[in-house]
C-alpha cells in the first residue's frame, strides 16, 4: 500500500533528506554521552584483568594496593557474589558457560576480569589496579577452533569444547551426496574469517547511582536502554522498575552493546554492595582485547550445478570461535537460514558448530550471520569462472525474482515480495559491464590488474513475535497546549538518527512543521520495552508504530475541528500546523488554539472524548521483513606491493519506503566501510598462548577516509507489507559488502590464478602480503599456518591426547529399565540450551508424556520404547512451527541423543532423572 | 604526583587551575573545567576524536598534558559556534551532508577541518581529505564527511 496517498498533510517529509535532530546537540559539544556524566559523590573503576589465557588463580594479594591513595575497596568475585547473578543470552536464556561477572577460581581468556578496583579518581584506579599481584598457575590454552577439537577443555566441567551444534551429518550421505556426485559441475569453497574487535568510537561505559531502598539509576553505553533495564533486573534477580538505564548518546554499537556484559553488570552489582555512585569507562586498550569479539569463522561449502548453471545441491561446514566466554553460545544456524532464500537451491544440508576457546567471548556484530552470502556468493563466482559463465548470468539462472513468489526456502523460509533478481537487473542497467570488460582485457596487457566483483543478498530485517526480546514498538504523541508536538518512543540511535526519520513520519503524516516536533528516546522511563537498534528494526517496526499514533491523532484533531466549527471530518484538513475547514476559510485554526481547547475547555469537545489530545500505538509487525540488494565494485590491484585500490562501487538495494535518503545511505555506507575493513584491513590475532595481538589502533587497522571510496546508491522502493512500508536497512552493507569486494579482487587476480589456489581456501583479511602470495604463485592458499606451539614449561594440566568424541554413541541397549517419571532434558536449542521437565509414560512399547517448561506444556503420544531407545515426536509453535523428533538412547538414569529440528537441523539432548 | 598550577583560556574563557603532571590535556579540559565535547576514543593519537585547537594548531589532547597548555589558547568544539548559535561553517556543512552519525568522532573532525580553513581559507579538497586521514569515524564510511569537504572547498557536494 502506497501511504503517500493517504497522508495528511501536503508537505512531503518522508522521502526528503531533512537535516537530523541528533546534530544540533552533537555537532557543538553538547551531547550526553556516559562519560559526561558527574555525579556528587561518584567513584571510578578500573579492572583487573588475567594477564595470561588459561589456568588457575593461585592467589590474589591485594595488601598494597589497597593502601594505595584515594583506593575505596576492592573488589573480587566473591565479594560480588553477595548479589547472586545468572548471565543471559540477548534471547534472555541462561549462559551455559560458568560465567561470573569476574573470574570465580581460574582464568579463561586474556583479559577476563579478575578484580576492581573503586577509587576516587580513575587515576588512582588505575595505579592500584597495577599493584594487585596476581598469581596464576598457567596452562596450555585452546586458541584456535582447530585446538578446540582435540585440545583440554575450556570449561572443565563440561563433556567437549562444543559450545553449540546443529545440523544433521547423515543428511550428507544420506540427500545431498547422491545429488552432488550426478552433478556435472561440484564446486567447493572454504573461508576463514579472522576475528573482528567491533570498535565502536565510544568504548564501553557505564554509571550506575544508588537510589533509595532498592532503586538504581544506570547511564549505560547501549542499544537499547529498556532492553537493558530488563537485562540487568533479570540476570540480578531484581523488578524491572527498580533499574531506570539512561543512554542519551551512544558513540556505536554494532552489537556490542546489544546487551549489558560482565562489567556492565558487575559496576551494577558494585554500587549495590557500596551504595555510592560508580563509573566504569573503558578504555581502547580493553575495548580492543576484551571486550566481545565478532566473526571469527571457517566455512566451506559445496554446490552442484548442471550444465546450464542450475543450481543442484549444496553442503556446508560451518565452525565459530565462541571464545571462553561468548554473550551467548552460538552455532550461527542464521548463516543456514538465510543462505539460500534468495536462490532456487533444491537440496541444502549442513552441520555448524560454535567451539569455546580461551579468547575473548564471542558478540553480535553488524549482521552476524553475514558468513551466508560471503561464502555463497564467492563460490557462486568461483563456479562462474570454472564453468565459464558470465556471473551475472550464473545468479540471473537461480535467483528469485518477483513472478517466482511466494516461494518457500529449502530451509523453510517463505518468502513473499523480495527483490534480489530485480536488484540486480537494476544494478546491471546501470553499470556498462561490457565497456568494463574490454577496459580490463586492455590493463592487463599493461600489467595493470582490474576486476569487478558483483554479488546479490537478502536481509531478515524487523523480526518480531518469534524470539524473546524482539518485538514490536509503542509511540506515545501528543499535541502540547502550546501546539507543539512531543513523540516518547523506545528508539535508540547510536548513530540511526531515529528522533529525525520519526519526526518526519509525523510531520508528514500530522500536517505539522518537522521543526515542532520534539522525539524523546534513550531513557527506559519513557515509552516501552524494545530492543533498540537490533535486527535493523527501527525504521521498520517504530517507523511503522510512529505511522499508525500519528494518524490516530490526525484523526482526533480533524473530530475536534469538525465538532467546533460543525462541519463534517472529511472536510478538515490539517497543513503547516493550521486546521482547516474545507469551504470556510474563517474558522481555520492553529493547533495551539485547538489543543488549547482540548486541554482547557473539555465541554467544547464532542460528547465522551476524553481531553487532550495524546494518542498511543504498539505496533506488532509481520515476524520478518526483507530487504534485498546487488552491489558491484571496481578494483584495481598493484601487482607489485598487493594493495587493493577500490575504484567505484554501486549499491542497488531495495530497502522499501526510504524515510531519509541521508541516513538510508549512511547506514549502507557506514556496513560497507566495515565489510571494506573485513576484506582488507581490521585483524584481532591471538598468538599460540592466547595473548590478542592488536592492542592500539597501530595494530588493528580501521578504515580511514583513504580506504573508502564514493558511494554510489540506487534506490529501488518495493513497499513492504508493513505500516508505512519500510523495509531495515541497519547491516546490509556489512553483509554484502565482504562478498562484492572478495569477488572483484578474484576476477582482478584470476590470470594469476584462484584466489584460494589449489586448496580453494582464501583467508581474511587480504593484506598485501596474501595477494602477493597470490600473484607470486606462493603458498596460494593465503592461509599461513599457525606457529608451532611454545608455550613455556611448566605447564599444569596437560591435554587429553585422544580427540574429544564428538558425538557419543548411544550405548548398547542395557537393561530396559523403567524410564517412567520425571527427567530434566536439555536441548541444545538455536537460541541457547534449553531446560525443561520431561515426564514419560511406557505401556508396553508405546511412549507418551508430556515435556514442560515456565512458558507451558507439550503433550506427546505415539512415540516407541524398545530396549532404551525412545522415539517420540513433538510439535511446536514457537521460535516457528516445526515438529520436533526425538530420538534418545536410555541408560540408567541418564538419557542422551538427538533431535531433530526441522529446518534447525539436529540438536543434542541430554536429560537425568528429576 | 606533583601538582603544577596552570592559567589559559578556552574558547575566550581564561581558566586557573592547579593540575597533576600526568593529566592529558584532554582529561583536564573534560573533568576539570567541563568542555565534555572533546572526545576521549583511543588516548594514544590515533583516531584523532579529542583534537582540540592550542594556539592556532590543531593538536591531539590525549599527547598533550595539561601543564604543556599553560599559557595556551584553546580551541574545544563548543568554541566554534558563533555566541548567537550560528554555527561554523564546517559544522554546517557536516551537518547538511550527513557528516555524522553517532556523533562520538565528529568534536575532531570539526576542530581538524576548521583549522584547515583557518589557516588556508581556500584549502582544497585533497588537503582537507588529507587532514580527515587523521581521522577514524566508524559510523559513516566518511561519505557524508567527504561531501562536507566539497561543500567546503565550493565544490558540488
Amino acid at each position: 500500500m502506497n501511504y503517500h496517498a493517504s497522508s495528511v498533510g501536503a508537505t512531503r517529509y518522508v522521502g526528503e533528506r531533512t537535516p537530523r535532530k541528533e546534530d544540533g546537540r552533537l555537532l557543538t559539544g553538547r551531547g550526553q554521552f556516559t562519560d559526561d556524566v558527574q555525579l556528587p559523590g561518584m567513584l571510578h573503576i578500573a579492572f583487573v584483568r588475567s594477564p595470561v589465557a588459561r589456568g588457575r588463580i593461585a592467589s590474589i594479594n591485594l595488601d598494597v594496593a589497597r593502601e594505595m591513595p584515594g583506593v575505596q575497596a576492592i573488589y573480587t568475585q566473591d565479594d560480588l557474589a553477595a548479589i547472586p547473578v545468572q548471565m543471559m543470552s540477548f534471547f534472555f536464556t541462561p549462559i551455559e558457560s560458568p560465567v561470573t561477572l569476574l573470574a570465580d577460581g581460574r582464568v579463561a581468556c586474556v583479559g577476563d576480569p579478575v578484580c576492581m578496583v573503586i577509587a576516587e579518581s580513575r587515576a588512582q584506579a588505575e595505579d592500584a589496579a597495577a599493584l594487585v599481584e596476581l598469581e596464576i598457575e598457567e596452562e596450555a590454552p585452546v586458541v584456535t577452533i582447530a585446538d578446540a577439537r582435540t585440545g583440554p577443555l575450556v570449561h572443565p566441567d563440561k563433556d567437549d569444547n562444543i559450545a553449540a551444534e546443529m545440523g544433521d551429518e547423515d543428511m550428507l550421505e544420506e540427500a545431498i551426496q547422491p545429488l552432488l556426485d550426478k552433478a556435472p559441475h561440484v564446486v567447493t569453497h572454504t573461508i576463514r574469517h579472522q576475528r573482528i574487535a567491533q570498535s565502536p568510537m565510544e568504548c564501553r561505559a557505564c554509571v550506575a547511582s544508588p537510589e533509595g531502598s532498592g532503586e538504581m539509576t544506570v547511564w549505560m553505553g547501549c542499544q537499547s536502554p529498556h532492553l537493558a533495564a530488563r537485562y540487568v533486573a533479570l540476570v540480578m534477580g531484581l523488578p524491572q522498575e527498580s533499574i531506570r538505564v539512561i543512554a542519551k548518546d551512544v558513540g556505536g554499537g554494532f552489537g556490542l552493546k546489544n546487551i549489558p556484559w560482565r562489567e556492565e553488570v558487575a559496576v551494577v552489582v558494585a554500587a549495590r554492595l557500596f551504595g555510592r555512585p560508580l563509573k566504569w569507562i573503558e578504555d581502547r586498550y580493553e575495548a580492543l582485547t576484551a571486550s566481545s569479539h565478532a566473526r571469527e569463522q571457517e566455512v566451506s561449502l559445496t554446490i552442484g550445478l548442471d550444465d546450464e548453471g542450475k543450481l543442484l545441491a549444496g553442503w556446508s561446514d560451518y565452525a565459530c570461535n565462541n571464545g571462553a566466554w561468548p554473550m551467548g553460545e552460538d552455532a550461527n544456524i542464521a548463516v543456514h537460514m538465510f543462505m539460500w532464500p534468495a536462490y532456487k537451491l533444491p537440496a541444502y544440508g549442513f552441520v555448524t558448530r560454535g567451539w569455546y576457546t580461551n579468547t575473548m567471548g564471542l558478540g553480535g556484530y553488524r549482521g552476524p550471520w553475514a558468513m551466508e552470502s560471503l561464502i555463497r556468493e564467492t563460490t557462486l563466482d568461483k563456479a562462474a569462472r570454472k564453468m565459464g559463465i558470465d556471473p551475472v548470468e550464473l545468479r540471473r539462472k537461480n535467483l528469485i525474482y518477483l513472478p517466482d513468489q511466494p516461494v518457500t526456502s529449502n530451509m523453510g523460509i517463505e518468502v513473499t515480495d523480495i527483490t534480489p533478481g530485480e536488484c540486480l537487473e537494476k544494478l546491471v542497467a546501470n553499470v556498462d559491464i561490457a565497456a568494463f570488460r574490454k577496459e580490463q582485457a586492455e590493463a592487463r596487457k599493461q600489467g595493470r590488474y582490474l576486476g569487478m566483483g558483483i554479488a546479490t543478498y537478502i536481509e531478515p530485517t524487523g523480526s518480531a513475535g518469534a524470539m524473546a526480546p524482539m518485538t514490536g514498538e509503542t509511540v506515545q504523541l501528543r499535541i502540547e497546549p502550546t501546539g507543539k508536538v512531543v513523540a516518547m518512543l523506545s528508539t535508540h540511535s547510536q548513530g540511526h538518527g531515529t528522533a529525525t526519520t520519526m519526526a518526519q513520519v509525523i510531520a508528514e503524516q500530522l500536517g505539522v512543521a518537522y521543526e515542532d516536533i520534539s522525539v524523546f528516546e534513550g531513557d527506559s522511563a519513557i515509552g516501552a520495552f524494545s530492543p533498540g537498534a537490533a535486527g535493523s528494526r527501527q525504521g521498520v517496526i517504530a517507523g511503522g508504530a510512529t505511522w499508525k499514533a500519528t494518524e490516530i491523532l490526525a484523526e482526533k484533531v480533524k473530530a475536534v475541528a469538525a465538532h467546533l466549527s460543525n462541519a463534517p471530518v472529511d472536510a478538515v484538513t490539517i497543513d503547516g500546523g493550521m486546521v482547516h475547514v474545507e469551504g470556510a476559510p474563517e474558522m481555520s485554526r492553529s493547533l495551539k488554539e485547538l489543543a488549547e481547547i482540548a486541554y482547557g475547555e473539555p465541554a467544547r469537545l464532542p460528547e465522551g472524548m476524553a481531553s487532550g489530545l495524546e494518542a498511543q500505538f504498539r505496533y506488532q509487525p509481520p515476524p520478518m521483513t526483507m530487504t534485498s540488494a546487488a552491489h558491484c565494485c571496481v578494483v584495481e590491484v598493484d601487482a607489485e606491493t598487493g594493495f587493493v585500490k577500490i575504484l567505484r562501487w554501486i549499491s542497488s538495494e531495495d530497502c522499501g519506503t526510504v524515510i531519509n535518503p541521508g541516513v538510508v545511505e549512511g547506514q549502507i555506507a557506514g556496513g560497507l566501510a566495515q565489510a571494506i575493513g573485513q576484506v582488507l584491513l581490521e585483524d584481532m590475532p591471538y598468538d599460540a598462548r592466547g595473548n590478542p595481538l592488536a592492542a592500539t589502533f597501530k595494530d588493528y587497522l580501521m578504515p580511514t577516509i583513504s580506504d573508502v571510496p564514493d558511494f554510489e546508491y540506487l534506490h529501488a522502493n518495493t513497499p513492504s507489507q508493513t505500516i508505512g512500508g519500510m523495509r531495515g536497512v541497519g547491516e546490509g552493507g556489512a553483509i554484502i559488502g565482504p562478498p562484492t569486494l572478495v569477488n572483484a579482487i578474484a576476477d582482478a587476480l584470476a590470470p594469476f590464478g584462484e584466489l584460494g589456489g589449489e586448496t580453494g581456501e582464501v583467508t581474511l583479511p587480504l593484506t598485501p602480503s596474501r595477494i602477493l602470495d597470490v600473484i607470486e604463485q606462493r603458498d596460494v592458499s593465503g592461509h599461513h599456518a599457525p606457529a608451532e606451539k611454545t608455550v613455556a614449561a611448566p605447564v599444569a594440566e596437560e591435554a587429553p591426547a585422544e580427540p574429544v568424541a564428538e558425538a557419543p554413541a548411544p550405548a548398547p541397549a542395557l537393561a530396559a529399565a523403567s524410564i517412567d517419571g520425571d527427567w530434566d532434558m536439555t536441548l541444545k536449542a538455536p537460541m541457547g540450551g534449553q531446560t525443561f521437565l520431561a515426564h514419560f509414560e511406557t505401556d508396553g512399547t508405546a511412549l507418551s508424556g508430556y515435556l514442560s517448561a515456565p512458558e507451558g506444556q507439550q503433550d506427546f503420544s505415539g512415540g516407541t520404547f524398545e530396549d532404551g531407545r525412545m522415539k517420540f515426536e513433538v510439535k511446536v509453535d514457537k521460535p516457528m512451527k516445526v515438529t520436533l523428533k526425538y530420538d534418545l538412547q536410555a541408560s540408567g538414569d541418564t538419557i542422551t541423543g538427538k533431535c531433530k529440528m526441522g529446518m534447525f537441523g539436529t540438536a543434542k539432548v541430554n536429560a537425568v532423572r528429576a | 604526583m606533583s601538582e603544577h598550577k596552570i592559567d589559559l583560556t578556552v574558547n575566550g574563557h581564561r581558566h586557573s587551575a592547579t593540575v597533576e603532571a600526568r593529566t592529558s590535556l584532554g582529561e583536564f579540559l573534560r573533568e576539570g573545567l567541563g568542555y565534555t565535547g572533546t572526545h576521549l576514543a583511543c588516548e594514544h593519537g590515533v583516531c584523532g576524536a579529542c583534537t582540540v585547537r592550542v594556539d592556532g594548531v590543531a593538536m591531539r589532547s590525549c599527547l598533550m598534558l595539561a601543564v604543556q597548555a599553560n599559557g595556551c589558547a584553546i580551541t574545544t568544539v563548543e568554541g566554534l559556534a558563533k555566541p548567537d548559535g550560528t554555527l561554523h561553517r564546517v559544522q554546517q556543512a557536516l551537518k547538511d551532508n550527513f557528516g555524522l552519525q553517532c556523533g562520538f568522532c565528529t568534536p575532531g573532525v570539526a576542530i581538524t577541518l576548521a583549522t584547515v580553513l583557518e589557516d588556508n581559507p581556500s584549502a582544497t579538497t585533497s588537503e582537507m581529505e588529507e587532514a580527515m586521514s587523521g581521522h577514524i569515524c566508524r559510523c559513516t564510511g566518511y561519505q557524508g564527511i567527504r561531501r562536507a569537504i566539497r561543500q567546503l572547498a565550493g565544490e558540488p557536494a
